[in-house]
């Protein structure tokens, strides 16, 4: 089976968000770049797909060059090709809005679909860790008219046949789907796997097809970006070690909660 | 904004998600003429009459909608908003929420705005303003919108639920076309969990986070957990760690928890993990740092070494039954 | 709620292994009311410590990097946070196994048990090793792992439980206030914190720190990049955290190291990459931690490539599970930086420490701190070290850029820096390049080693060539050709590097007596050769004062003591001002005249009487060289009959000229380095600080006691007292290397120092205080036509004619008691140099 997992290159930052001077970006002169969590897991579960099913996994982005370590990233851990959609925006640093970085990867699926047939599957991550759209899946599902479901923490296949779980209060929703499908990946689904030292100098030699694109500026325009301001509260210290079980216990009494 | 603002009401099965009266605050703030809500589905009949603050709540009727299906109720939000030309559309940013106004933004081929904490309509002297959430709530966006329709959905806990009056509006019955293909995702089955108590429901969560050290320090957790009728948590590096299953996990990337007590041991609280539990009623840190951000944001403390607290909390439990 | 004290006897700044010792050690020695303070949480807070990966191995060519890590190993073994696990460095590469026999001889020299490997041998006890591609193995059993967050807890802990200490962690360093040149306060974001002292341990922040105060710490921060590789399972197996030999792969720069179930693949291969103190995030911006940054992968994809290539076996499917460029200090020499600053008195530096010389290097600073002096001598991570042009962010730079990929590398002892070149030179540089000088550095300066014009002597003096390349690198036959022309006819030497300080003052009589050993009370235009004393009785320094007037005195030192005898005099200035302290070392160039015919040549430059009655040996005068005021110094270093010529910087390039020109009559030559400092004084047996003079040895040992002790006091006077009371445990002397032929491959070899003096068995020889018998200076006596090697030797060795070994690349050669004591080998009555 044929399997295209759509990827973000973003920042990871520590505990706080550090910001650049001008208050548009994020400064990330001490980050490394990872690919975004749902999406990693997402690529997890295209190669454990095509290691029971057989068949190939097609990783594409869409951003600046640098996403390129993204892409080699996922080589390294086992997907087979992959593909760099970008132009001198991207490069630039420009964040992409959602509808043209949908339009982006639907031309570039369909592209890729019309070269090397169709894919079976076209795995996203539920929402970017970075901007949180919630939507380039679905928008490229749509255009594809192709069906989606995010949320996704369960993927099993039957030949033409897919069934996914997707989590929910009282356990999972499960979905059934005719491929050529769609998901959205959660993280949870898997423990994504790291890249071995042959895995790692593999992906250092493999081609990363290269696209261009036109993206224009979106209907959203950032003005600027802040972090939240942290409340502080007045911790009541209950003690200090062991000799504090009496006084947690009283508080759990009060609470009716013992 | 002038105009009709359409409110998506989240349900499961006739079972009404009160999140949604969040949609309504932000459908407040946009100035509308007039709100509108929609419940869609056979199984809402009885809740059309129960949303307040609207002036009409359309009811979306449809053989395929027996069950949740996003597909379809994108489609079924999309032709009720051409219908009655709304200009916006608004919902709560769950996970409902947000995947139900993409489809309905993929099929209008609209903007859609996920998780708006603020919202300032446009004037005649400058476009519409908004402050949404990105980094699961540890980065706040200031923008502007273009002109025009706009799709958005409210941050959970951004908005006040809507002040009404108890005033209910008019309800409209609505039938969508919809394809034969719409209902193609929709839910076909569910899988409940043996566990009675689950991290969601627990009163109380007794969480455990890097200082816990190992896969097997989390039995006095458990034990504690047990006593008290609660549920274990973790955080991300406990479930990187693979000391405990995804499932477990709270934050950002994991389940978000609101019990009364969050008991959160060894966990450092960074924004990761705090979004995940920043609902619970109140937060005890029990932790080594007197300075962790769980021990200086939370409500109470107890500093030392987890491996010797939690047994003499357990062993107090006992002593007083 | 601040827990933050408002007094301190001593802030010190840094919870890591450094910073930890050090409240351990001060607490030990009596010091209470010691504030700790860090930036981050206990007991990690985020800096260097945190992500070490926490070895030891303990053989070190350097004499004093293996005393601080024997040291640290000691206390870590104390403390039950140590953990022996061996240790093999691999070689690839041929010319490694030679650097391993080098090594055999250090681990001898410092008494480190250590073997040689074959490669089935490694193979033996690394099974997973490819033994295909390595040549052999140097093992070091006791090499190990260390627990070194837990030891900076214990420190801790015996510091608290003599309630010496409050720690209080997550506050950050706003200020660091300073009066008069003293520091006086810490002021932290909960506060200030009145103090006597500050300790600067903070590893990486440390220049920082030092900057608020108004000093430095030249360090820089530096990437050393590190992978865990796993899971694994034959280590799995082991059930322990270390189970088999840490592996350095020596030509590669990397390291292989267990991890409970995983292996640690550590590079100092890659392109340095440097920070600056302010550029490191801080704890909230940073993903893991402020010295765990984000890896950059492309740098390390070779060393994974020769990482699979050693261990295939179980590198292939272990996966990366973390991986960082972690941060950690750089210094422009590769040594720490401890001691008290020079800008700032009671400001202390116990900077650029790794792991396994943390506990030694706290021990060290509370020693220096509680008592003026520390047990282990400390001259070469002395901060006070370094010139001006040596502490800053460039110099540091490109030091470090330099020797970065030469943390694993086979570095020769003579071998010289190639960055920062050119920046110091005497006037007539042009001159002696125009002579082919082959330079090395000495305090910055350009100082001929050799001449090439020198080169037609070789043959005229029948010099032999060094077979063994190793011998001969860094090294001309030319140096012994000129020593030979010198002791015949006359060289000039350039001594432009010579540091100059003159002191003058209505105190500065009583001031100079309180320093040196030796009474200044000498006669206007006399000189004295005096050692300076810590106050534990060892050597501080040694150094040539003359008397210039009642209360004026000129002190000479050398090139690389310049910086530290600076500090020390500067130190002990009285406060009333009645001591003026001038370094003139920028002021003043010295050309050296010396040999047979100097005296001759100089009456030629001069109407001055500079006969042996109207300038004595030892005197001074300033003399007139045409219309130029020199000042002449009867005085000389290589034996020979001659002069010290102090010229004002402005005529020394015409000085130069004269000489040069009216030498030619006397076939006067250009004469490097080579020949002052290391030929001509080996012959003569002169000594040499930081080599035979350093704070362990006494003047009683080294033989420069005199017959009797001046009354005024000195500095390291009662302990001197006690030195000269219990007589010498050792006594330098001369030896002469009796065959230098090697029993391996017939090659004639030349030791080049730090070798150890073995008896006829190859045992080592310790004296009575511990200390190793090893060769403090090794080098040609062309004159007397033998190899020379100085060395302390117990003082029932201490007898000329005793035969010994001593050994070189791992080989034993028989060496013979030639001298014991100061008597020089070559003109034992000093005939030459007093005529």
């Amino acid at each position: 089976m044929r399997i295209l997992v759509c990827v973000k290159r973003v920042p990871a930052p520590g505990a706080r968000i550090v910001l650049t001077n001008d208050s548009l970006a994020i400064d990330t002169k001490n980050l490394g770049f990872t690919t975004s969590p749902h999406e990693e897991c997402a690529v997890e579960a295209a190669i454990q797909l095509v290691e029971q099913h057989g068949g190939e996994v097609t990783v594409m982005t869409l951003g600046a060059g640098e996403a390129d370590e993204q892409l080699r990233y996922a080589i390294s851990v086992g997907a087979h090709k992959a593909v760099l959609i970008s132009n001198d925006a991207l490069a630039a640093g420009t964040d992409a809005d959602p509808i043209a970085t949908a339009r982006a990867l639907t031309e570039a699926i369909a592209d890729l679909e019309a070269g090397g047939g169709s894919f079976d599957l076209l795995l996203f991550g539920n929402e970017s860790a970075d901007s949180g759209g919630f939507q380039v899946g679905v928008r490229v599902a749509r255009a594809l008219g192709r069906p989606i479901v995010n949320g996704i923490k369960g993927i099993e296949i039957i030949g033409d046949s897919l069934t996914a779980r997707r989590e929910c209060v009282e356990g999972y929703e499960v979905y059934q789907l005719t491929m050529p499908a769609v998901l959205g990946v959660k993280e949870g689904i898997n423990l994504p796997r790291y890249a071995t030292l042959p895995g790692r100098l593999k992906s250092k030699k493999a081609e990363v097809l290269q696209r261009n694109t036109t993206t224009d500026a979106g209907a959203v325009d950032t003005t600027s970006l802040a972090t939240p301001v942290e409340q502080t509260v007045n911790t009541i210290v209950l003690g200090h070690g062991p000799e504090a079980a009496v006084a947690v216990v009283d508080l759990l009494v009060e609470l009716g909660l013992a | 904004m002038s105009g009709t603002v359409l409110v998506v009401i989240e349900h499961d099965r006739g079972t009404l998600d009160e999140v949604s009266w969040q949609a309504i605050g932000l459908a407040q703030e946009c100035s509308a003429n007039a709100i509108h809500a929609v419940v869609i589905g056979d199984d809402a009949a009885q809740l059309a009459g129960l949303i307040p603050g609207v002036s009409t709540t359309h009811h979306a009727r449809h053989d395929a909608l027996s069950d949740y299906a996003p597909e379809a109720w994108g489609d079924v939000i999309a032709q009720l908003s051409s219908h009655i030309g709304a200009t916006a559309i608004v919902a709560t940013g769950t996970d409902r929420g947000n995947e139900v106004l993409a489809h309905a933004a993929a099929a209008l081929d609209a903007v859609f705005v996920s998780n708006v904490v603020a919202y300032r309509p446009s004037t005649d002297t400058g476009p519409a303003e908004l402050t949404r959430v990105r980094w699961g709530g540890s980065l706040l966006e200031h923008a502007t919108v273009a002109p025009g329709f706009s799709i958005m959905s409210a941050a959970p806990h951004a908005f006040a639920a809507a002040e009404t009056n108890n005033e209910y509006g008019q309800i409209v019955e609505f039938t969508p076309t919809l394809s034969d293909t719409a209902p193609r995702t929709r839910v076909a089955d569910r899988i409940t969990l043996a566990s009675g108590i689950t991290l969601q429901t627990a009163p109380v969560v007794v969480s455990g986070g890097r200082g816990v050290g190992s896969a097997e320090g989390f039995a006095t957790l458990e034990a504690l957990a047990d006593l008290l009728g609660g549920a274990v948590g973790c955080s991300r590096v406990v479930t990187n760690q693979g000391w405990r299953p995804h499932s477990d996990q709270v934050g950002q990337t994991g389940k978000r928890v609101a019990p009364e007590l969050y008991i959160a041991c060894g966990i450092s609280g960074a924004i990761q993990h705090w979004i995940g539990m920043q609902a619970a009623q109140r937060i005890l840190a029990i932790n080594l740092d007197k300075d962790a951000p769980m021990v200086t944001k939370g409500d109470y403390a107890v500093i030392g070494d987890l491996h010797e607290i939690l047994p003499a909390i357990i062993a107090e439990l006992q002593r007083r039954r | 709620m601040s827990d933050q004290p408002t007094t301190a006897k001593v802030v010190v700044i840094g919870a890591g292994i450094v910073g930890n010792s050090v409240v351990g050690h001060l607490a030990e020695l009596g010091w209470r009311n010691i504030v700790q303070i860090d930036k981050g949480p206990l007991p990690n807070p985020g800096g260097s410590t945190g992500h070490a990966s926490n070895f030891i191995f303990p053989v070190d060519h350097n004499k004093e990097m293996c005393a601080l890590t024997a040291d640290s190993q000691r206390q870590y073994i104390e403390m039950g946070v140590n953990t022996t696990c061996g240790g093999i460095e691999i070689a690839r590469k041929p010319e490694r196994l030679e650097e391993f026999r080098r090594r055999m001889t250090s681990a001898k020299s410092w008494g480190i048990d250590s073997r040689l490997l074959t490669a089935a041998e490694v193979k033996a006890m690394v099974p997973f090793i490819n033994e295909e591609i390595i040549l052999g193995g140097f093992y070091t059993p006791s090499v190990s792992c260390v627990d070194s967050l837990r030891a900076g807890t214990i420190f801790r802990e015996r510091a608290m439980a003599l309630e010496a200490l409050i720690v209080v962690p997550n506050v950050e360093v706003e200020a660091i206030e300073t009066v008069d040149g003293n520091v006086v306060a810490v002021v932290t974001d909960q506060g200030r914190i009145d103090c006597e002292y500050v300790v600067i341990a903070c590893g990486v922040w440390s220049p920082r720190m030092a900057e608020m105060a108004g000093a430095t710490i030249p360090l820089t921060p530096a990437v050393h990049q590190m992978i865990d590789v796993g899971p694994i399972p034959v280590l799995e197996a082991t059930g322990n955290e270390i189970g088999y030999p840490i592996v350095r792969d020596m030509d590669t720069f990397c390291y292989e190291r267990q991890s409970g179930g995983s292996m640690e693949v550590g590079s100092y291969a890659h392109r340095p990459i440097f920070m600056t103190a302010d550029e490191i995030p801080s704890i909230k911006a940073s993903r893991l931690s402020p010295t765990e940054l984000p890896f950059t992968a492309e740098d390390f994809d070779q060393q994974l490539e020769e990482a699979l290539e050693l261990m295939p076996e179980i590198l292939e499917t272990a996966e990366m599970k973390y991986a960082i460029n972690g941060l950690l200090s750089l210094t422009p020499d590769g040594f720490p930086l401890l001691g008290e600053t020079v800008e700032v008195k009671k400001l202390w530096s116990a900077a650029a420490v790794w792991i396994k010389e943390g506990p030694g290097a706290g021990r060290m600073i509370a020693e220096w701190m509680t008592h003026g002096a520390p047990e282990i001598d400390p001259h070469q991570s002395d901060i006070a070290r370094f010139y001006k042009y040596a502490r800053n962010d460039h110099h540091v730079r490109e030091r470090c850029a330099e020797h970065f990929n030469k943390t694993y590398g086979i570095v020769h002892p003579r071998e010289q820096w190639a960055s920062e070149r050119g920046i110091r030179t005497a006037p007539y540089h042009a001159r002696t390049e125009a002579l082919g000088a082959f330079y090395f550095q000495a305090g910055g300066w350009e100082r001929p080693h050799w001449y090439e014009s020198n080169a037609d002597l070789v043959e005229h003096y029948g010099i032999e060539e060094r077979e063994h390349e190793w011998d001969a690198r860094w090294w001309s036959p030319i140096q012994n050709a000129e020593h030979l022309h010198m002791r015949e006819h006359v060289a000039m030497i350039d001594l432009a590097p010579f540091v100059v300080f003159d002191i003058n003052g209505a105190g500065a009589f009583e001031y100079l007596q309180h320093l040196t050993v030796n009474s200044v009370d000498v006669t206007i235009g006399r000189s004295v050769y005096t050692p300076l004393l810590d106050v534990n009785g060892g050597f501080r320094s040694d150094l040539t004062i003359m008397r210039l007037g009642a209360n004026a005195f000129r002190v000479v030192t050398g090139a690389f003591d310049g910086p530290r005898d600076a500090f020390w005099f500067r130190k002990h200035l009285p406060t009333d001002g009645s001591v003026v302290f001038t370094d003139n070392t920028s002021a003043c160039a010295t050309i050296g005249v010396w040999g047979p015919k100097a005296r001759a040549l100089v009456e030629t430059l001069t109407h001055d009487d500079v006969s042996h009655v109207g300038l004595p040996y030892g005197s001074t005068k300033e003399v007139l060289f045409g219309s130029v005021a020199v000042r002449l110094f009867r005085i000389s270093y290589v034996g020979e009959l001659g002069f010290e010529i102090y010229v004002p910087m402005e005529h020394a390039l015409h000085i130069w000229d004269a000489i040069s020109a009216a030498g030619q009559a006397f076939d006067i030559r250009p004469v490097g380095a080579g020949v002052y400092g290391t030929t001509g004084r080996i012959e003569k047996g002169y000594r040499l600080m930081g080599a035979e003079l350093e704070s362990e040895y006494t003047p009683v040992e080294a033989g420069l006691a005199r017959p009797k002790v001046k009354a005024a006091d000195f500095i390291g006077k009662t302990a001197y007292l006690a030195a000269r009371e219990a007589g010498p445990a050792a006594i330098l002397c001369t030896l002469t290397v009796e065959n230098q032929v090697s029993p391996r491959d017939g090659i004639k070899r030349y030791m080049t120092g730090s070798e150890p003096i073995l008896t006829l068995d190859g045992e080592r020889i310790v004296d009575s205080k511990g200390r190793p018998s090893y060769v403090t200076t090794a080098g040609a006596g062309p004159s007397v036509g033998k190899y020379l090697l100085l060395a302390y030797l117990p003082l029932e060795l201490a007898v000329v004619g005793t035969d010994l070994k001593v050994m070189y690349m791992n080989e034993l050669y028989p060496v013979k008691v030639a001298v014991a004591g100061s008597t020089p080998l070559f003109d034992p009555a000093d005939e030459r140099m007093k005529v």
